[in-house]
């Protein structure tokens, strides 16, 4: 008995060393590592999972296509379950042990403001696919988005409110431990209040709670004509449900983080006749975009939502910034992104303005019947 | 006017559930002097249990009466099964030990559930079925009460009263009481403490998972974390109306429904889960025992 234990101990011991050796051997020469960390699961993991698929969509793509000058790209993903201090210990771990040279991250604007210094200060290029609030880039040089800000996206849906539903006196209703949500609250109120409308009740929750009716009462009294609500998908959803069961019959306004099917599954029927802004529609007709839609559906089976198509456009700059860094290092990459100009993407043309911010056309869409549908474009 | 009104019954049928989940605590308190930290993961699972019955029996897809209360009965008995589970094997060893040791054991089967839960059903959120169509009851002026609300209600006070019975009309009751106000005493008197205790424990199992399931009705998402911050509440509610009185539970649980669909509605939602706490202080302040709690003096 004594004997087996001992020679399994060894065995095991051998094991450990020879997948570490083997590891080494393998990875240094002909792999350049990128990271990526996201929401996996918590409660946008829709977020996450739809960005990485995005993300891998395209990766694979590239590295079936030969990659890089024979290198191939290999995508190491962490889960920060939606929490931004996992968001920061996802980055450290990333750079300080796997040694990443550029990083893909995250959605939620909270969690990219926790991310992003960290990737400033070791000097690696992190790209966000789609966190909108300004302060993100703000952070330093290193850091990059693909998507527009929250203050093109505020000012699309107050000008929506204003001219499309000729409304006057509006409700607020925000998310205050969220960036996000916050920051576009905030640029929605400033564009109404100078289209000459009236934001007459500010009220506010917090992510993770499971009642709005006090929050809803005390709006369904002031007779407002629509609810501004800058939230994501978990709670949106119960706070349209709640809504109706409160007899608020007005749409609901929102902003991109809506976008995720879990939204109707959780708000049913609801949220008919509401609207929301977001980065790209799956019914555009633009070629492009049809033959992402395409290929999407061919590996996961389902249409792609906003942040999947934003994942993957985030993945494509970041492969042609690394296909013009000339040794791939992390300085030459973020070079080569600042660098980057009218590149044609599935959700429209990216070029980095000063601030490292796209700026690009935003779509409204409706939810009609459980599904998202094409309203407008309105370009910045 | 209205408004106060449709506060006053949303903050009525939330002060409800916590009153189920409340009733819990105090009574394994009022039994075993314990705190069972443990029970508003309990709660938890009974809302997991309520979501994969109704999947598999294929009542997530087809609201009916019918459907739902099955649901809620085998949810019940689970988590009945689940609170027996409990005390059988990680509170009844420790009976005898300090009572610092029962308490450390309640965290750690608490933290079992929440983290166990993470990985049989994972972290992200689910959506609890509707099993019953969701509706307008009744609609006066700007007051609307949906049937969700007069469910959760009816359902909430009619447990209630059936504890009642039992504690002050039926044999197990009785001895219920006795054991809470000594156990060796009552064990000379023939009780058979161990099944009384287990009872108990079967009892605020069952009310909770009641609980579990008119919150997964009334606000479907349901998560493994989902206990935490509901469990301390009910606990506050039950420390505010007296920790070991069931009629001191209900109210410090209205109480607490109340006070923060008041303060959403017209102060901030900051201050929601502030306002629990801060009431708890005053009224431990001016009076220690909670709202119906009895002094009792030591005696040598």
């Amino acid at each position: 008995m004594k004997h087996f234990k001992l020679i399994s101990y060894t065995l095991f011991a051998f094991i450990f060393i020879f997948s570490f050796t083997h590891c080494t051997k393998k990875e240094d020469k002909n792999i350049i590592k990128i990271g990526e960390y996201g929401s996996l699961t918590g409660s946008e993991a829709t977020f996450g999972t739809s960005t990485h698929n995005g993300i891998m969509l395209a990766m694979d793509a590239f590295n079936n296509q030969g990659g890089l000058n024979g290198k191939k790209l290999k995508v190491i993903t962490v889960d920060d379950q939606g929490k931004p201090e996992e968001a920061a210990s996802a980055v450290t771990k990333l750079i300080t042990s796997d040694k990443v040279v550029a990083l893909l991250g995250e959605v939620a604007s909270s969690r990219s403001l926790a991310g992003a210094p960290i990737a400033q200060r070791y000097k690696i290029p992190m790209v966000t696919p789609s966190s909108t609030n300004p302060k993100v880039t703000q952070v330093g040089d290193y850091i990059f988005r693909t998507c527009f800000i929250d203050p093109f996206q505020g000012q699309v849906m107050a000008n929506f409110a204003t001219r499309t539903l000729k409304a006057k006196k509006v409700a607020v209703l925000r998310d205050v431990k969220s960036d996000y949500s916050v920051g576009l609250a905030e640029f929605f109120t400033k564009t109404f209040e100078g289209n000459g409308g009236k934001v007459v009740a500010d009220l506010s929750y917090t992510a993770g709670d499971i009642d709005f009716k006090a929050q809803l009462t005390a709006i369904r009294s002031k007779n407002v004509d629509t609810i501004f609500v800058p939230g994501y998908y978990t709670e949106v959803g119960l706070i349209a449900r709640q809504a109706k069961e409160l007899g608020v019959k007005v749409p609901l306004l929102g902003g991109d983080g809506w976008d995720s099917e879990r939204l109707t599954e959780i708000a049913g029927t609801a949220l008919d006749n509401s609207f929301f802004s977001n980065h790209y529609t799956s019914e555009s007709q633009d070629p492009r975009v049809l033959e992402f839609v395409e290929k999407y559906k061919k590996v996961y089976g389902s249409v792609p939502d906003g942040l999947a198509a934003m994942g993957y456009d985030a993945a494509l700059v970041l492969i042609d910034a690394l296909k013009r860094a000339p040794n791939q290092t992390p300085k030459e990459i973020r070079d080569a992104l600042a660098e980057t100009k009218n590149f044609q993407a599935v959700t429209g043309v990216i070029s980095f303005n000063n601030n490292r911010d796209a700026e690009k056309a935003a779509v409204v869409l409706e939810v009609k019947n459980k599904q998202f549908k094409f309203v407008e474009t309105v370009n910045p | 006017m209205e408004e106060f009104v449709q506060h006053l019954i949303n903050g009525i049928s939330l002060g409800s559930i916590y009153g189920l989940v409340a009733i819990g605590y105090t009574m394994v308190y009022g039994i075993l002097k314990l705190i069972n930290f443990a029970h508003g993961d309990v709660y938890m699972m009974s809302t997991f249990f309520g979501f994969y019955f109704a999947r598999w029996l294929g009542f997530a897809y087809a609201p009916s009466v019918i459907g739902a209360l099955i649901v809620l009965f085998l949810a019940m008995a689970a988590c009945a099964l689940l609170g027996f589970t409990i005390e059988r094997f990680a509170y009844r060893p420790l009976r005898k030990m300090p009572r610092l040791n029962l308490l450390i054991t309640a965290i750690g089967v608490s933290l079992l559930l929440e983290n166990g839960g993470q990985i049989l059903f994972g972290a992200d959120p689910k959506f609890f079925p509707e099993l019953i169509a969701r509706a307008e009851l009744l609609h006066i002026g700007n007051i609307s009460i949906s049937n969700f609300q007069v469910i959760v209600i009816v359902v909430s006070l009619s447990f209630m009263a059936l504890l009642q019975y039992i504690i002050f009309h039926t044999k197990t009751g009785k001895a219920m009481q006795a054991v809470s106000f000594h156990h060796e005493n009552a064990s000379l008197m023939g009780i058979d403490i161990d099944r009384i205790i287990s009872f108990t424990f079967v009892l605020g199992s069952a009310l909770a998972a009641a609980a579990g399931i008119l919150v997964g009705l009334a606000y479907p998402r349901i998560d493994p974390l989902m206990g935490v911050l509901f469990g301390l509440k009910a606990f506050v509610a039950a420390v505010l109306g007296g920790i070991g009185s069931v009629p001191g539970a209900i109210v410090g649980a209205l109480i607490m429904g109340l006070s923060e669909e008041m303060v959403v509605g017209y102060f901030s939602s900051t201050y929601r889960d502030a306002l629990a706490f801060f009431l708890l202080i005053i009224i431990l302040l001016v009076k220690p025992t909670g709202l119906f709690g009895k002094t009792t003096s030591e005696k040598v």
